[in-house]
Parts: structure tokens; C-alpha cells; sequence
């Protein structure tokens, strides 16, 4: 059975991308056939975080429109056999993502793949709304900031009202996925606990992910952050990510500091 | 224990945390309330609009509503500017 997962934020520079090309990878790697979508409509970037920017011909809006058939839109990974990507569209044209179209386009992909992933723009407009129309599930990407966890609750509350699932009466599985968590400035008490956002938000945790360069790096060469460094810790958080949406219980590791020399010294003495 | 102890050792700044937590608590339960609700401001000026202007010729971007929150009471603002010659108008029309 197919599932559309929305990867949604309301705010923006969170990690929805980022977010969307590791699940995607992650999931795909386990063996299920996978399709990455970008809602982007005007501000396409997965296509440069999966390193397939160079190989797209047609785009979301062209198959909506009926310019394109979906095979001939649809990207094949390089790296991965059951990955896919399908691009959206640069031409500004945001009304071209009508409901019926889309809810077409997304038929067909629940046809054809066991995940159909949707990396919503960021806001509240047209294009998000679109992206989370038709979602079983959603991974809420928040950063723990009071900007992002008010944003947060804003989409959640859009995706108990604004879905086909929550008009029908049904609900959207919903997870927070905490992105740029750094454990040094939450030991200091400077940033959110993850139990504040969660106390908040009242929506269960599916991982933390840790700041770290290798997301950088890994959108820097176009590759999904699972892959371009796969020991690294922000890889294995999304891949336990990936594992915790197919309903496994994976034990949750939250970021640990990293101390330097005298701060285990102190501890060490403090103990 | 020991957290007790390294914050006393590097300075004892009061953590901004928990500062947070609080501010969004508040915010949310407010924002939670209004959500799904018809937007009240918007509607106000809307009706306010529609009674005045059936005896002053008025231009709808000079109504502004405006609803301030305080601690023990709220006000509502309305602000319409009214052209000098509306009055004369009134008489030639009548």
C-alpha cells in the first residue's frame, strides 16, 4: 500500500530538502520504491540537493498541465535503484498546481511507488497547502527555535483541517523531526529542550538530527546526506528516521555534547 | 549536581530556555483559540465600512480597525478618514 508522506515546516531554511532527499535515500535503500516530489513551484532546489539538476527535462507542472506523461517527468537516482525524483517547475507559475491535477499526478505515483515523498515549500500559501493536500503522513521539520516551533504549530494545525484525510474525517499521522539540534547550546540552556517542543506541539518525535557539516557538505556535492556520509551522525539519525516510519522501534538517540578537554575535566570533578 | 557546578564555573548567565518555552506556550494557546474562527478585525471593518459609507462617500483604504491587546483591557481603534467636502456632496445628491 502506498503512502504519501509531506515533509512540511511553515518556515523556511529548516531542512525540509534535506529532510526529503535523506528519508527518501533512507527508505530507499531498505528496498521500497521511492519518488521524491518538489512542490517548490518557482524555487526548485531538490533537484540540486539529489544532484539531478542537470538531468531535468520535464517537471511536476508539465504533467499537472498534461504537456508531459509522468515516466518521461520522472528522474531515475543514479546511486540508487528505487530512487526517484520528480522536479518542479522554475516558471513562476504557482496556480498552474490546480487540486485536480495534482490529486491526479499523485493517483498515478501512489501506483507506481511504495513512497510518494512531498518536500512542501515553506509558508502557508498554495503551494504548501498543495504539497500536504493528499498526505497520509507528515514529518514536521522544526528547528528548536521559537520562530520555527510557533511555525510548527501553525502547519500542524493546517494539516487537522486543510487535508483530504482531515475533511474526510481521518487523520495524518503526524512526526516532528528536530533538525539542527546542537547539544552544546541545549546543555548551556539556551535552546529548546526537545521535551519543550514535543510538551508544545503535542505530536510524537521521529528523530533528532544533529547541526553538523555533513549536511552541507552533502547538499554542496548533491548527494542525500544518508549517503555521502553514511557513519556520520546526522546519516545514521535519519536513517533510524526511516526505519521509525516503516513501524519499527528504533531506540531514540538524542545528540550528545562533544566536550572539549576541560569541560570533562570539570565533570570528571564535579561527578 | 554537577550540570549545577559547570554552570557556576563558566558563568552563571540565567539560560534564555526556559524564557522561550514560556513565550511559546502563551503565544500558541492564544493563536490555538483564534484558529478557524472568521477573522473579527476584518469583518468588523467590513461592516463599519458598509453603515458609514450609506451616508458618506468614503474611500474603503482610509478605514483602519485596529484591535490592541492589554493586560486588563483591550482597545478597538477605528480610524476613518472622512473627506472635507462630504457634507456638500450629501446636499447635491439629496
Amino acid at each position: 500500500m502506498a503512502k504519501v508522506l509531506v515533509v512540511t515546516s511553515g518556515k523556511g531554511g529548516v531542512g525540509k530538502t534535506t529532510t526529503t532527499a535523506a528519508l527518501g535515500a533512507a527508505l530507499a535503500q531498505r528496498g521500497d520504491k521511492v519518488v521524491v516530489v518538489d512542490f517548490d513551484v518557482g524555487l526548485r532546489n531538490l533537484d540540486l540537493v539529489m544532484g539531478a539538476e542537470r538531468r531535468v527535462v520535464f517537471d511536476l507542472i508539465n504533467v499537472v498541465q498534461g504537456v508531459a506523461k509522468l515516466p518521461q517527468a520522472l528522474i531515475k537516482d543514479k546511486r540508487l535503484e528505487n530512487l526517484w525524483l520528480l522536479p518542479a517547475s522554475q516558471t513562476r507559475d504557482k496556480d498552474a498546481l490546480t487540486e485536480e491535477g495534482v490529486s491526479k499526478v499523485i493517483a498515478d505515483l501512489r501506483s507506481r511507488f511504495d513512497w510518494v515523498i512531498c518536500d512542501s515549500p515553506a509558508g502557508i500559501e498554495r503551494g504548501a497547502s498543495m504539497a500536504m493536500r493528499f498526505a497520509d503522513e507528515a514529518v514536521i521539520v522544526t528547528n528548536p527555535e521559537v520562530s520555527s516551533v510557533r511555525d510548527s504549530d501553525r502547519i500542524i494545525g493546517m494539516l487537522d483541517s486543510k487535508t483530504v484525510r482531515a475533511e474526510k474525517g481521518e487523520r495524518v499521522e503526524k512526526h516532528i523531526l528536530i533538525t539542527r539540534y546542537d547539544p552544546s547550546r541545549a546543555a548551556r540552556g539556551e535552546m529548546l529542550t526537545i521535551d519543550d517542543i514535543l510538551e508544545i506541539l503535542a505530536t510524537p518525535l521521529l528523530g533528532i538530527i544533529p547541526e553538523s557539516q555533513d549536511v552541507l557538505r552533502a547538499s554542496n556535492v548533491g548527494t542525500p546526506v544518508t549517503l555521502s556520509n553514511a557513519d556520520g551522525a546526522p546519516a545514521r539519525a535519519y536513517t533510524d528516521a526511516a526505519r521509525r516510519l516503516c513501524g519499527e522501534t528504533v531506540a531514540m538517540q538524542v545528540p550528545a555534547e562533544r566536550k572539549g578537554f576541560m569541560d570533562r575535566l570539570l565533570r570528571r570533578r564535579a561527578a | 549536581m554537577s550540570m549545577g557546578l559547570l554552570r557556576l564555573l563558566r558563568g552563571n548567565k540565567a539560560s534564555s530556555a526556559p524564557v522561550a518555552r514560556e513565550r511559546l506556550q502563551i503565544l500558541l494557546a492564544h493563536e490555538r483559540g483564534m484558529r478557524g474562527q472568521p477573522d473579527l478585525l476584518g469583518v468588523l471593518r467590513e461592516e463599519i465600512l458598509a453603515v458609514v459609507s450609506k451616508h458618506v462617500t468614503l474611500d474603503p483604504t482610509k478605514v483602519i480597525v485596529r484591535l490592541e491587546r492589554g493586560d486588563e483591557v483591550s482597545t478597538l481603534e477605528v480610524d476613518i478618514e472622512v473627506p472635507n467636502d462630504f457634507e456638500r456632496k450629501k446636499v447635491a445628491v439629496a
